[in-house]
């Protein structure tokens, strides 16, 4: 009923294009920010943080990173996991050699190092597409975790082959280490967020985003008409990593705490931010968050239905979980290829007209 | 025939001026294949240059080449008086030629807005970071070329279906579309590789009259393949005949018809 265009005329190419067309919308997006920033960090909890929030907010930051990547420019990867390795080392050398750097610099200073790793391993995409690529990237994913399990320096030859995050403070309180409170981790996550996710989407509205799907479209065409493919594909690989080596130093420094890179982040963590992917919804970063909410609140709420609720053995509540996100998966695959965000869209669309069907 | 290097008024008054692009010599082989062997023909400002042939000619490796997609084993592209070096796609096109493809190559994934924008990208100057923070340029540019992008909509008469999804449009509507994303980078040199196949009439007398205006109102010049003889001699202003790779005609359209190579090629010829 209130989910209306009528009314709402725009009188310039601006109002036209900009994110949220309808007032509806736009006045949710501001309310569902002011909640996040104003009033969750005053009733969060540690269960609630650590369990839901702070995991979906930065892996949230990696979908839109792989979508960009997969979704906008159409080149497959499966070495997340490895590139977000490479944002957590890169944030512990950091944190170790330059005692005194604040932890924002410090992690934007990872994903910059990320996506300058992302533009080396993103060179063979100038070559092969679709499966090879895939499995090239697959190739810097084992390699990536090799190397910081072989190489001491990257640990700071500790004896356990382990990083930790040491303490730092901003602004007067920890934000790493054992002593941070959680509102002060979860702020500085939704930060990250929130900056980041307006970036994607300036990028995704503009010349670069219609270059880079000119090129996951149709390739020929798009130089044709004047896309530098070197250019419009090293670029999605760049942000993409920068996004994605954010978020592995995020997960590092304030969620992890302490981190083994096999364990942390082997392949299984680039399939999971896949499936973030193409169950949230493919060249969308509405489907980023979707995707993320959705496989971070899944194990959880299988955990209480199954295991508080039924009483059912926890491992096999957790084989369930694989049951079922295979299932979405092929069924996503073959239903609906954009996901979550597509649904969403297709609900929207249904809403401005209700009640009506016409 | 004419002579090259003044302008010629044609008989509906547009002027027609020196050579823009001159093909010498093109030899074009794929392994043992001579796709194009040995051709030489120009193509003048603001005229409507029609290429035809018979199916393998070598009408479209012919625009491939002119666009940059293939380079030439044997022979000299000259562009504006000077001799082209061989150059990547996307150069070509920074130099002021678009395309459209024979079966259409639109981006079926953005809606049409989004695809007739993407044709700007040789006229967008914002930088990368502009773009990231949305601001000042980024958004002043992004403005300023959906103004041009409105034009050609209002001119190709796509106005209702700008935010529609390539991928749900009929045919005839996709070429249009396909059209408007060349025209709307505002090139120089326009090739269209059968702007009209599969049309039915009322589409291809639509599709003719955009060409016409094309060429008239933006004074664009434009190289069409196309099999429909009636459409090619109505449009072009001279028209270039191959068969197996070479040229066996070249001249106004009341020449070429009367070729007896052309029309043997066309009707075949008896064997005694």
């Amino acid at each position: 009923m209130f989910y209306r265009e009528a009314g709402d005329f725009k009188t310039t190419y601006a109002a036209d294009n900009q994110t949220f067309p309808i007032a509806f919308d736009r006045w949710r997006y501001w309310a569902v920010l002011f909640v996040a920033v104003f009033v969750i960090p005053l009733v969060i909890n540690d269960y609630w943080a650590n369990a839901l929030l702070i995991p979906f907010l930065i892996y949230a930051i990696a979908a839109i990173g792989l979508n960009i990547l997969t979704g906008y420019c159409g080149q497959v990867s499966l070495g997340t996991g490895g590139f977000m390795a490479v944002g957590a080392y890169a944030t512990y050398k950091l944190m170790t050699a330059f005692v005194w750097m604040d932890m924002v610099t410090i992690t934007l200073l990872s994903g910059l190092i990320t996506a300058g790793v992302g533009v080396l391993f993103g060179l063979p995409s100038l070559r092969i597409k679709g499966f090879y690529l895939a499995v090239a990237t697959l190739a810097a994913q084992f390699f990536l975790v090799w190397i910081f399990n072989r190489v001491p320096w990257f640990y700071n030859y500790s004896a356990s082959g382990q990083i930790n995050a040491p303490e730092r403070m901003m602004f007067g309180v920890p934000v790493t280490g054992p002593n941070a409170e959680v509102w002060v981790k979860y702020l500085f996550a939704l930060g990250f967020v929130i900056v980041l996710s307006w970036v994607a989407r300036n990028l995704t509205r503009g010349s670069v985003g219609r270059q880079w799907m000119a090129i996951r479209d149709m390739d020929i065409a798009a130089e044709i008409i004047g896309v530098n493919p070197l250019k419009a594909k090293l670029t999605a690989f760049a942000i993409s990593s920068f996004f994605v080596g954010v978020s592995g130093a995020l997960l590092f420094s304030i969620f992890l705490g302490a981190v083994e890179v096999g364990e942390a982040f082997g392949i299984s963590k680039s399939f999971l931010v896949l499936f973030m992917v193409i169950i949230g919804g493919l060249g969308s970063i509405f489907g980023s968050f979707a995707g993320a909410a959705f496989m971070v609140l899944l194990p959880v709420v299988l955990k209480i239905v199954g295991v508080d609720m039924f009483g059912w053995p926890t491992d096999i509540v957790q084989h369930l979980q694989f049951v079922i996100v295979g299932g979405l998966i092929v069924f996503f695959l073959i239903v609906e290829p954009h996901g979550l965000a597509q649904l969403w869209r297709l609900a929207k669309e249904k809403l401005r007209l209700w009640p009506f069907p016409h | 025939m004419n002579d090259m290097s003044t302008s010629t008024v044609t008989e509906d008054g547009r002027t027609i001026g020196g050579v823009m692009m001159e093909m010498r010599n093109i030899t074009l082989r794929f392994g043992g294949v001579v796709a194009i062997k040995d051709i030489s023909f120009d193509i003048r400002e603001g005229e409507i240059r029609a290429i035809i042939g018979p199916n393998g000619a070598g009408k479209s490796s012919m625009l491939n080449v002119i666009s940059g997609f293939y380079h030439p084993q044997e022979g000299e592209v000259w562009y504006h008086g000077a001799r082209r070096k061989a150059m990547k796609p996307y150069q070509v096109a920074r130099q002021g030629i678009a395309r459209t493809f024979q079966n259409i190559a639109l981006f079926d994934g953005m809606s049409v807005l989004d695809n007739i924008m993407t044709g700007r990208i040789n006229h967008m100057s914002s930088s990368f970071l502009d773009q990231a923070i949305w601001w000042g340029k980024a958004q002043r540019e992004e403005v300023e070329h959906r103004r041009k992008a409105e034009e050609i909509i209002d001119f190709l008469e796509i106005q209702a279906i700008r935010k529609t999804p390539v991928g749900r449009l009929p045919y005839g509507l996709k070429k249009r579309v396909e059209l408007a994303r060349a025209l709307v980078a505002e090139p120089k040199l326009l090739l269209l590789d059968e702007p009209m196949a599969g049309m039915n009439v009322e589409e291809k007398e639509d599709m003719s009259r955009f060409i016409l205006d094309v060429n008239d109102e933006f004074g664009t010049t434009i190289a069409l393949i196309e099999h429909d003889m009636g459409v090619v001699m109505d449009l072009s202003d001279r028209v270039v005949v191959m068969d197996y790779g070479k040229k066996i005609g070249d001249g106004s359209p009341d020449e070429v018809r009367q070729n007896q190579e052309v029309i043997d090629a066309y009707l075949g010829v008896a064997h005694d």
